[in-house]
């Protein structure tokens, strides 16, 4: 037998169940953010996907060299983030686990564009980690954005905003379904991976092969759930389509909301307001 | 009023892999009654009960409900008469909110919305979750969600009322008032259970399923007390009637 070494991390399908736990408890922390009352929260939530989809068409228009002129755009998920009342710290260690996506698009193109473009210092700083630190920057700007939204939205409220701007229905209903049923879910797999961690000893019995039967097992309670589902939607009267009995209200709060930040975006993609500031600030101690 | 009556006449039915889950089941169940369906496991109570509002259809015989038979047809009106309350009340709440949920229903059977805004308020209200209008119905408790469960079936008026296991999964206090919630219904209801204390605590009449057949159908008390028949059936007399 071999003799145990430095302790390695477990690979994912060796997970222990506590850590899936904690995985579950969190995806509902966004929820219980967006149950808050602060006036960002009482907006009407089309404003607020608006506006947040005019920021995120916003930063990823820019040219892949730019990021000074991408700076006063971080103003917008700070604001949310603020006046929204959210745990910067939550968030943050959320863009993190979704960092890997970020780096990898972009970790190449210091090798690929070595061109020096800035000097620094006297030290050149090619091209390739302008891009780089561009692709990183628009990758934190909009997906804290994104998260933003949710925490002062709320997942559902969000559907209902997609579906009243104009979002094919059949689109909307697979998205609540699959939010309403990634809870059932992950606590279907975490009682499967507590059963077996209960019964696997030394590592045996949770090797890759349990791990497949295991996710074929979950697949077929699935699709068995899935039809009961099914059936008790049709013992109420299910056609096709899933109806709503809700209003919404947009009132001029939320147009001045939309109209100032949207304005803003446009400002800041037109000009370089950094430049601008930094030209206005060298002038007056000139 | 010839409304409200059940009837299965001779009954069959095979799951597509061809094990025979009913064989020949006729009853008549009256306006008003209230008819426990118990038997062991895989004695036929779900499929019988999925018969009743058209989830399954019998390969032969027929299905009455209220005065007419159960065919493609009818199956809406079917459907709007038969309330049906899942084993699992996550396969019934699918919806985002309570609200939304027990709104389901009524939106689908094309209601105006403050019909459907008072339909909710007063199923809600009559299970006693008037609070939790605006919950997720993950983040509710076993007895909630059961609570809730019923209540978007209440929402749509059935006059008949089909529960399959309601007392599972729930705590003694949770069921204890699931017993007197069900208990001050009128609707004609069919339950089907193992919970045999809860059977006589609501239905006046059993009907005891064997192996996809019908073995008795008479007074739930004379059946409980006939120990022969139970243990036969997979069953137990319930602690209750055996002290007295």
């Amino acid at each position: 037998m071999k003799k145990a070494g430095a302790k390695k991390p477990l690979p994912f399908f060796c997970m222990k169940p506590m850590k899936l736990n904690t995985t579950l408890f969190e995806l509902g922390v966004l929820d219980r953010l967006a149950e808050q009352n602060t006036p960002l929260h009482r907006l009407d939530p089309r404003a607020k996907l608006i506006t947040t989809l005019g920021f995120i068409f916003t930063v990823v228009s820019f040219n892949r060299y730019e990021i000074s002129a991408l700076l006063p755009l971080t103003i917008y998920p700070v604001f949310l983030i603020g006046a929204g009342d959210l745990p910067g710290r939550y968030l943050f260690k959320k863009i993190l686990i979704a960092s890997p996506f970020a780096l990898f698009v972009g970790v190449f193109n210091p090798f690929f564009d070595r061109a020096p473009m800035v000097m620094l210092h006297g030290v050149a700083i090619s091209a390739g980690w302008i891009s780089f630190a561009s692709v990183v920057l628009r990758f934190v700007l909009t997906v804290s954005a994104a998260l933003a939204l949710i925490g002062i939205t709320g997942f559902n409220a969000i559907c209902m905003a997609l579906s009243r701007i104009g979002v094919p229905r059949a689109f909307i209903i697979q998205l609540l379904f699959l939010y309403r049923y990634l809870f059932v879910l992950t606590d279907e797999g975490l009682r499967m991976v507590r059963a077996r961690s209960l019964r696997s000893f030394k590592g045996r019995g949770t090797g890759l092969k349990i791990y497949a039967n295991m996710l074929g097992q979950l697949l077929l309670r699935t699709m068995d759930r899935a039809q009961r589902i099914h059936r008790s939607m049709l013992c109420r009267g299910f056609d096709g389509e899933i109806r709503l009995n809700r209003e919404f209200s947009f009132t001029i709060h939320d147009l001045v909301f939309c109209l100032f930040w949207l304005s803003f975006f446009g400002l800041a993609r037109s000009f370089n307001l950094s430049l601008l500031l930094g030209q206005l600030a060298s002038r007056m101690t000139a | 009023m010839s409304h409200h009556i059940i009837e299965f006449k001779d009954v069959r039915y095979a799951y597509p892999d061809g094990t025979e889950a009913l064989g020949g089941i006729s009853f008549l169940i009256h306006h008003g009654e209230s008819v426990a369906l118990v038997g062991g496991n895989g004695a036929g109570k779900s499929t019988l009960l999925m018969h009743l509002n058209g989830c399954l259809t019998p390969e032969s015989g027929q299905v009455r409900i209220g005065d007419f038979p159960l065919t493609p047809k009818t199956l809406d009106e079917v459907r709007r008469t038969v309330g049906m309350v899942f084993q699992d009340p996550d396969d019934q709440l699918f919806m985002p909110t309570v609200y939304d949920d027990v709104a389901f229903g009524p939106l689908n059977l094309g209601l105006p919305h403050e019909e459907v805004d008072a339909r909710v308020a007063s199923a809600l209200a009559t299970v006693d979750c008037q609070k939790l209008a605006q919950r997720p119905p993950y983040k509710l408790s076993g007895g909630e969600k059961r609570s809730v469960a019923i209540a978007t079936v209440l929402a749509m008026s059935p006059s008949i009322l089909a529960l399959d296991e309601p007392s599972s999964n729930l705590d003694p206090r949770a069921r204890r008032m699931l017993i007197n919630l069900l208990a001050t219904f009128t609707h004609t209801k069919i339950i089907a259970s193992h919970d045999l204390d809860l059977v006589l605590d609501l239905c006046e009449r059993t009907i005891v399923l064997y192996q996809g057949r019908i073995r008795a159908d008479g007074p739930t008390r004379e059946i409980f007390l006939d120990t022969a028949l139970l243990e036969e059936c997979h069953l137990e007399r319930p602690p209750s009637l055996s002290l007295r």
